[in-house]
């Protein structure tokens, strides 16, 4: 992998932010910043092949308290395609489970001289959490079902450079929203840049309150199809569902798996999305999954070029932060959202 | 136990209508008078000047979680009674989540042991409705009231098991025993940290919703019509809760309810914050539910406010939300949070904060105190109204460090709390007060 030694990216005026923690409170052009740093990295990168040295000296800590692969991959290839060094840390083996808190754990990592740690836990707000206690940048990288940022963002990335927009766009995110981190960030994310989003799915899974949050909510797939520009299947969370929220997979297929047959009654140009991994037969059949409108794979490839941007802007919010040109990093605001 | 003359103090006994500049002679522990004529105040008498402050009888708790024995990393009987002091009050009732659980006398007698020696608030053991708190058969009620019990309940569990309910409700009745139930149906709340609404569902925690709370209070006042018991609910934090209240008060049922002060000023949306101070139990509820609790203590379908003090250490709530136990220390910022929020909001008056506070747990209880009648328990709470101070939870009596109001600015500070006669707590010189 060749060094091209790029250090002359200009760093935006309107980011401030030491954290990423969630779409909910980023601005519109916060959002934007975060999707052309995104796009101009993989520019410069060649699809993400090439490697920059705009983080070097700098260390990345993984902190998965909860599986993931596709993700910790993700980020470990964007930092060290920046330059940076990175620390894996899973719970599985490690103090966690010797019964340390994860705070104490976080603060330990952060001690060995880190300046970002990416963390992923089950329970919603743990990033917030670290953030409080840490002084380096925290990165949510999925915190239970509440939001998981760059997946949102790379979403957006891979939409943006199909249609060129997201502006005026209908997107159906179409699944398990209850349980789903991925549905919380695409919400905000998508609304903030102009997006029309319809939540589809059983009631079960798609709490009629999302309507008084001003969302468009459904439950018939084929009714809304027709409309949608984009189509995003979440993954049916077995593993989070302590209740059965519909009677069979069986059933669930029946009504809000994207066929060959529904596709007939979509737009010619719908793009299909999914955050994987996806269940083939459950929210999508293989012919769908792997055909010439599904974008899945270029959603996974955008995953890098996304993570190496919100890691160089915080980055770069910190260090402008300590040299003092950056007194108040912003911070997490109050969410308006009625 | 001295003798103590309060003097120059707005006197406020909602149990005798009284709401005056007066002057409270306490002797050999007991109010011996009001208004004393010289004559009649012994000239050793220690008087104490509550000019600009409030003297009224001492604030009683329904619901304390005692968490000695088994959990005294969290909190200690004695350090519960000395939060209690600090708080205003002079007696608490305490429920059990220790272990073992207070299901027989030999319990009971511990903690009258431990809290003797303490040597502070007057406290009161509710005992367990079920033995081992199991819900499946009747601890040994008598035995438990003879060695003192003043009510029985499961809480902080609730009673899920409505045969059995509906039997203790019968079998009380002969004892004139209270039966408490912390309303919830386990099923519908199952594994959730937070009032279910738009904030839970934003922030994608798991819900707790109104009707496990609302499920419950039906049951509990029909079954206590039925039987013609004597039941608490609460605490409450329901719209559906206040109507269901709201409605068998108009048909004279036995029935009393009680509320928590964070829920009369807090909302759900503090949750945003993921901070697990605001993970108490019940949940902070959305605004309309907080206005419909302020409205409902004023028009009095709330006959109490309770602390809710449920101890946790700080190590079991420094975790993630779902991991961190419900619970905060709320003694010693109880009244300061109704002055500020009912009191200083014309939602009540001050004498109308002390009938909730004191007269009527009191009265529920069918414990001494909650009056300033002559003959009654020297127990005294003097207040300043005007005082305002900032809530710093590192400086809490009580163990436990979480407080949903730690750094708010409240209004009204105990400054001493009297029991028996004997001045227990008072407020320190340096105890800084801000500014007016």
């Amino acid at each position: 992998m060749p060094d091209t030694g790029a250090n002359d990216l200009p760093f935006p005026d309107n980011w401030r932010r030491r954290d990423l923690l969630e779409l909910q409170c980023l601005e519109a052009d916060e959002i934007q910043t975060l999707l052309d740093t995104a796009q101009t990295l993989k520019d410069r990168t060649g699809g993400g092949r090439k490697r920059l040295s705009l983080l070097r000296g700098k260390t990345c800590a993984n902190l998965f308290f909860e599986n993931s692969t596709r993700t910790r991959s993700s980020f470990s290839l964007a930092a060290k395609r920046l330059g940076a060094d990175t620390l894996e840390f899973s719970s599985a083996g490690s103090s966690v489970a010797k019964g340390e808190t994860f705070v104490d754990t976080a603060k330990t990592i952060q001690a060995m001289g880190v300046d970002w740690v990416v963390t992923r836990h089950n329970t919603p707000g743990t990033p917030h959490l670290l953030a409080r206690e840490l002084d380096c940048s925290v990165l949510n990288a999925g915190d239970g079902a509440h939001e998981h940022p760059t997946q949102g963002l790379l979403d957006m990335l891979t939409i943006r450079q199909h249609r060129g927009r997201l502006d005026g766009l209908t997107v159906a995110l179409v699944g398990d929203i209850a349980h789903s981190r991925t549905a919380r960030s695409n919400l905000w994310g998508l609304r903030k840049m102009g997006a029309h989003v319809i939540v589809c799915g059983p009631p079960t899974l798609v709490s009629p309150r999302w309507a008084e949050i001003g969302f468009e909510v459904a439950h018939s797939l084929d009714e809304i199809l027709p409309r949608c520009d984009v189509l995003n299947l979440l993954r049916i969370q077995f593993e989070r569902q302590h209740a059965r929220f519909f009677p069979s997979v069986h059933e669930y297929a029946a009504l809000y798996a994207m066929t060959a047959s529904r596709m007939r009654r979509a737009k010619e140009n719908i793009l299909i999305m999914a955050p994987g991994p996806i269940n083939r037969g459950v929210e999508i059949t293989p012919e769908v999954a792997d055909g010439p409108q599904s974008v899945i794979l270029e959603q996974v490839t955008n995953g890098i070029a996304v993570r190496m941007a919100a890691l160089w802007l915080l980055a770069g919010a910190a260090d402008r932060q300590a040299a003092g040109e950056m007194t108040e990093p912003t911070q997490v605001s109050q969410p308006q959202w009625s | 136990m001295s003798d103590l003359l309060i003097e120059n103090g707005r006197l406020v006994d909602p149990s005798q209508g009284i709401d005056r500049i007066a002057r409270l002679l306490i002797l050999d522990g007991r109010v011996a008078a009001i208004d004393p004529s010289d004559d009649e105040i012994p000239s050793h008498c220690h008087s104490i000047d509550a000019s600009g402050r409030i003297v009224a009888p001492g604030l009683v708790d329904l619901g304390v979680e005692l968490r000695e024995p088994g959990f005294e990393e969290d909190e200690t009987i004695e350090s519960t009674s000395d939060a209690a002091l600090a708080g205003g009050f002079t007696s608490i009732l305490c429920t059990a989540s220790t272990t073992p659980v207070v299901d027989s006398p030999g319990a009971v007698e511990f903690v009258r042991q431990k809290a003797a020696k303490a040597n502070g608030v007057r406290v009161y053991v509710i005992g367990c409705l079920s033995r081992e708190q199991a819900g499946d058969q009747m601890a040994e009620l008598r035995l438990l009231a003879d060695a003192g019990a003043v009510a029985v309940s499961d809480a902080p569990r609730p009673m899920c098991n409505d045969a059995l309910l509906k039997r203790s409700l019968d079998y009380c009745r002969m004892l004139k025993l209270l039966i408490i139930d912390r309303p919830e149906v386990p099923e519908l709340a199952e594994n959730g940290v937070m009032h279910d609404g738009q904030v839970s569902l934003v922030l994608g925690l798991k819900g707790l919703p109104t009707e496990a709370e609302d499920l419950a209070v039906a049951r509990d006042v029909r079954l206590a019509e039925a039987t013609e018991g004597r039941l608490h609910v609460g605490p409450v934090s329901t719209m559906g809760a206040v109507d269901m209240i709201r409605r068998v008060k108009s048909r004279e049922i036995k029935v009393t309810s009680s509320v928590c002060p964070h829920n009369l000023c807090l909302d759900d949306k503090q949750l945003t914050s993921f901070d697990s101070r605001f993970k108490v139990h019940p949940p902070l509820r959305s605004p309309r539910h907080v206005q419909t609790l302020k409205e409902a203590v004023a028009d009095g379908t709330i006959d109490a406010i309770q602390s809710g003090h449920m101890p946790r250490s700080r190590e079991k709530k420094m975790n993630d939300l779902n991991l961190a136990p419900f619970g905060a220390a709320t003694l010693e910022t109880t009244l300061s949070t109704v002055a500020t929020f009912m009191v200083n909001e014309n939602f009540i008056d001050w004498p109308t904060a002390i009938e909730r506070l004191s007269t009527a747990p009191a009265r529920i209880a069918s414990v001494p105190g909650g009056t300033l009648a002559v003959g009654s328990p020297g127990d005294v709470v003097i207040i300043d109204p005007e005082a305002t101070w900032k809530v710093n939870a590192y400086h809490f009596r009580s163990h436990c460090i979480s407080n949903p109001l730690d750094g708010s600015e409240l209004r009204a500070r105990v400054t001493h709390t009297i029991v028996g006669g004997t001045v227990r707590f008072q407020l320190a010189p340096d105890a800084n007060l801000l500014a007016n």
